[in-house]
């Protein structure tokens, strides 16, 4: 079980209050990521959840009891820290048995925990090698490894795969969605990368500021999202935020519009520009189009392969259906 | 380094350094050598103008011969090994305290070092005259405050005073090193520990201690090497009585004492060699350590 349950949760240091009270509610078996910009706390919420950092104010329930000033130990939360925090003089086996050995489990027990744990996360032919022998992705595996032999009810990710090269984020990225799939635990996840929260999350937590912007599954946020800030966060590459004359053509003081959601044309259409930078990726043709009356470059994304070339002249049109409107606040008009 | 040309302008730069370092060494050692093994008391006459009379092996087996050789060798093994119990024990204690952050946690650590300022002769003089003396010092004021019959140091627990006066003052050495290690200590280890479920205690010994291992070895190699020498400190609190007279302190009494620079000289090469042995233990358990 593992029912995480944040109650006007807030954290200063000092006069300078990072996270404002805060509510969340995690249910068991959930993926949730927290995603933000770097310093806007979604580190110390996690740290918080762990019990590594005191709460200045509100409650951490789990599974409904009161753990806010409950020891980390006593929670039943496993964490994956960023630099893996692998004790390099102890073996692979050992590492993973550690939160074991501290609990007083019998060596058998530790061999047959820690033996199921590499066959998962195929560390079998590692385990008596030093974390120094590793590489990166086999370290992070380890660091998994000793997270799950402990059975915890809730498992903290805090920016695992920042360590690590592009192709191996995708492939541990895969892997860790698989973990859960497999095990059905809840997991908290800390990054600051909207792609790796849109493919792993079943709800993500936008953070600015210590404060929630929004909550929601990954297409709730991409359909719908509530604010300019969540609407420039979420998806890649991001959304074309508008504002002024055109905007104020479609009743809203910032209208956005996604780069996917832009129709391309050499002869006629809404808004005409010269093509700037254009980013050939085979799949996709990203390009950066300078509009009139358009501060800022419009960002187009069109399938496949397309032959338009550095200063080219065209016309771009945004689906009225896709089109996502905000008003002073920067909120979003329904 | 990468040219033979700029590989031969280095060797080049480099020779009189290591001649100078080498004939500092060799010149010595050659010397010491060679008295070993020549019958030389200046006090009789002999000189090295006049021709000194080779005895073969007779130093060597005079100095191992006389009944103060092995429990001078006793006094020096203890005298370093208790020193270093002290200092790493004491050091990793106080590098942890002085590790958490206080009030004024710089100018505490400058005053930490301190002690190693003070010349040996002085602080030996201040803990023998200010601390020990067991009419005046401090301890003897100490102990008869408690009611007890206050100790003299210098002569009823004098191996322990020279253990206590060098300890105090190789301390700082010690915290010094072991604070720069633990401030290495990647904390997000010491949290992960702390999640795994470790109390302080374990965490100290499975996570802090290991992880000291590397600045430990050199603390107890760095110190080895010095405290084999130590003399002044016996020099002026018990010159050698009282079960005090280390390997050093027999071998100046021997040739300054007793004027006889051969037997003197033999046993400087009995000190080289027990000195060797040491290091080779100590480099053995340093590489193995600094490999990993």
């Amino acid at each position: 079980m593992g029912r995480i349950t944040l109650d006007k949760v807030r954290k200063a240091f000092g006069d300078v209050e990072v996270i404002p009270p805060l509510d969340l509610q995690i249910e068991d078996g959930e993926f949730v990521v927290f995603v933000g910009p770097s310093g806007c706390g979604k580190s110390t919420l996690l740290r918080m959840i762990a019990g590594l950092e005191d709460l200045s104010g509100g409650q951490i329930r789990i599974d409904g009891k009161d753990a806010t000033n409950a020891p980390p130990a006593r929670r039943g939360l496993a964490m994956v820290f960023q630099s893996y925090a692998l004790y390099p003089h102890m073996s692979v086996r050992r590492n993973i048995a550690f939160p074991l050995r501290m609990a007083g489990l019998d060596k058998a027990e530790q061999d047959r925990r820690v033996a199921a744990a590499a066959e998962v996360l195929n560390l079998t032919d590692y385990l008596d090698r030093r974390p120094g022998q590793l590489s990166g992705g086999q370290r992070q595996r380890v660091a998994i490894g000793r997270a799950i032999v402990r059975e915890p009810s809730a498992f903290l990710f805090d920016e695992p795969l920042s360590n690590l090269d592009a192709a191996l984020r995708v492939g541990m990225r895969l892997e860790i969605s698989e973990l859960h799939n497999r095990l059905c635990t809840t997991m908290i996840y800390v990054t600051h990368d909207q792609v790796e929260a849109m493919t792993m999350a079943d709800r993500i937590v936008v953070l600015r500021a210590g404060q929630i912007e929004q909550v929601g599954t990954p297409l709730e946020l991409y359909r719908s999202p509530r604010n300019t800030f969540v609407a420039g966060f979420i998806g890649s590459p991001k959304m074309n935020l508008v504002s002024g004359e055109i905007a104020s053509r479609h009743g809203a003081e910032t209208i956005g519009i996604r780069p996917e959601h832009i129709a391309v044309s050499d002869s006629g259409g809404e808004w005409h520009g010269r093509v700037g930078v254009s980013e050939h990726l085979g799949s996709d043709t990203f390009f950066h189009v300078a509009c009139e009356g358009i501060p800022d470059p419009v960002t187009v994304r069109v399938g496949g392969e397309v032959g338009v070339r550095h200063g080219d002249e065209v016309w771009l049109t945004p689906d009225p259906d896709q089109l996502h409107r905000f008003d002073k606040q920067g909120l979003r008009i329904t | 380094m990468a040219t033979r040309h700029s590989r031969s302008a280095a060797r080049l730069m480099m020779a009189p350094a290591v001649i100078l370092l080498l004939g500092w060494m060799l010149v010595p050692l050659t010397m010491t050598v060679f008295f070993s093994f020549k019958q030389y008391l200046p006090m009789r006459g002999d000189s090295l103008e006049r021709g000194l009379d080779w005895v073969g092996f007779e130093n060597y087996a005079r100095f191992i011969g006389s009944s103060s050789f092995w429990p001078s060798v006793q006094a020096t093994l203890m005298i370093v090994g208790g020193v270093l119990v002290i200092t790493v024990a004491l050091g990793i204690l106080l590098a942890i305290l002085l590790d958490q952050p206080f009030w004024g946690q710089g100018v505490v650590r400058i005053l930490v070092i301190a002690p190693f300022f003070v010349m040996p002769t002085v602080s030996a003089l201040v803990w023998k005259n200010m601390f020990m003396d067991p009419v005046n010092g401090m301890f003897a004021h100490l102990w008869r405050f408690f009611g007890a019959q206050p100790v003299s140091w210098m002569s009823d627990a004098s191996v322990q005073s020279i253990i206590i006066i060098v300890s105090w003052q190789w301390l700082p050495f010690a915290t010094l090193i072991l604070l720069t290690a633990i401030q290495s200590l990647d904390s997000e280890q010491l949290e992960a520990a702390e999640m795994d479920g470790a109390p302080v205690l374990s965490r100290f010994l499975h996570i802090v201690l290991p992880h000291l291992g590397r600045a430990i070895t050199i603390v107890i190699l760095i110190q080895t090497i010095f405290l084999l020498s130590i003399f002044a400190e016996i020099f002026v609190t018990t010159g050698g009585s009282f079960g005090t007279r280390t390997l050093t302190y027999l071998i100046f009494q021997r040739v300054v004492d007793s004027q006889n620079i051969g037997l003197g000289s033999a046993g400087g090469v009995y000190a080289i060699i027990l000195a060797n042995i040491i290091a080779l233990f100590l480099m053995r358990i340093v590489g193995k350590n600094l490999d990993r």
